[in-house]
């Protein structure tokens, strides 16, 4: 486990000082997914309003440990995050927005399946850093935030920050055959 | 003994593959490579083989019915060298007609090879993932920019990275 920011890991939506609401989760082949997401000011009330929405979108979303703007049709460099409970997850830093965030250092690579609710009927095998560090802006306030992070946690942060840069796992996916419908069992 | 391509294509159902190698097996065929899978729930196999023409073609005509079967001989292998570096190729985007065809005529253009290719339709979605080999020659980067050019063409976004492969 890597030492978790505190900052983030006592982060609570609360903070955003409002409730979100929930969004359409927009699909693939939907225009706005593959923009390249604006820098936003995480001062703006509109982008603070956004983050609460994320968050309520993710909450009521089964499954779902990460949600991106352009996810619900904003081409913005803000996402979503909360790994809390998963069982690849190792460092977890519980639900957390971050805006404008890059990545400072990635490292280990390892292959694993991953699906999308903008794209729900595939998965995919995508190669992943499993040692991240990211830096980026809380919304709602100033602050510079470096994060390090490893396993689950780290492939859900660099999946939302691909969607932040307009891509999908589908231009990640590790062979022409890494591609698989979504078993439904009835 | 010679080289036998055998297709087979029909609805999917539990059992098709243990009947057809079974039924191939019994002639003393040797398997080499094969693969299947589900296209839009038809079941669709290829294999290459070794065997007799005649008997093998006896031996599935029994499945013939609901599975149309081929049988065909084959030439000598036409196994060759890598032309150059492996890529894996990535198109996605709405569904239209020519997606494939345009794409993969830009990789022709160039001299690149597609060694495995895989599409999906997944609702309005349409998916193409590709190994590609590029040969050393070409031009990457005006590749790069005509299947950029390509994409915006057709609506859909596209992307040529080099293949990793770890050697453990």
């Amino acid at each position: 486990m890597t030492h978790l920011n505190e900052l983030v890991a006592s982060w609570s939506p609360a903070q955003l000082g409002l409730v979100g609401d929930v969004l359409e989760v927009i699909r693939a082949p939907h225009p706005v997914l593959a923009l390249l997401g604006a820098e936003v000011d995480p001062l703006d009330p509109v982008m603070v309003a956004l983050a609460a929405d994320l968050v309520a979108t993710m909450r009521v979303s089964p499954g779902c440990v990460g949600l991106a703007a352009p996810q619900v049709g904003v081409a913005a460099q803000m996402f979503a995050l909360d790994v809390t409970g998963h069982p690849k997850t190792r460092t977890c830093h519980g639900v957390f927005v971050l805006c404008n965030a890059v990545v400072v250092e990635a490292s280990r690579q390892e292959k694993a399946r991953e699906g999308c609710m903008s794209v729900p009927d595939l998965t995919g095998d995508v190669k992943r850093a499993t040692r991240l560090t990211v830096q980026g802006v809380i919304p709602g306030t100033t602050d510079s935030v470096t994060l390090t992070t490893d396993a689950f946690e780290a492939r859900a942060i660099q999946h939302e920050l691909d969607h932040c840069s307009g891509k999908l796992f589908l231009d990640r996916v590790a062979g022409a055959h890494a591609l698989y419908p979504r078993k439904v069992y009835l | 003994m010679s080289q036998l391509a055998v297709t087979v294509i029909g609805p999917d159902r539990p059992g098709i593959i243990a009947d057809v190698t079974e039924a191939l097996a019994g002639t003393g065929v040797n398997l080499e490579d094969s693969s299947m899978t589900l296209l839009r729930g038809h079941f669709a196999m290829m294999i290459v083989c070794s065997g007799e023409f005649e008997a093998v073609k006896e031996a599935v005509e029994p499945l013939r019915g609901e599975l149309v079967i081929t049988v065909r001989e084959m030439g000598p292998e036409q196994t060759h060298a890598p032309i150059g570096a492996p890529y894996m190729l990535s198109v996605h985007g709405a569904d239209r007609p020519g997606i494939v065809s345009a794409v993969t005529r830009m990789i022709a253009t160039v001299g690149g090879t597609i060694t495995d290719l895989t599409t999906r339709l997944s609702g309005a979605l349409y998916v193409l993932t590709a190994e590609v080999e590029i040969p050393a020659a070409a031009d990457l980067e005006l590749l790069q920019r005509a299947l950029e050019i390509t994409a915006e063409e057709l609506g859909v976004g596209v992307t040529l990275r080099p293949a990793e492969s770890d050697d453990l």
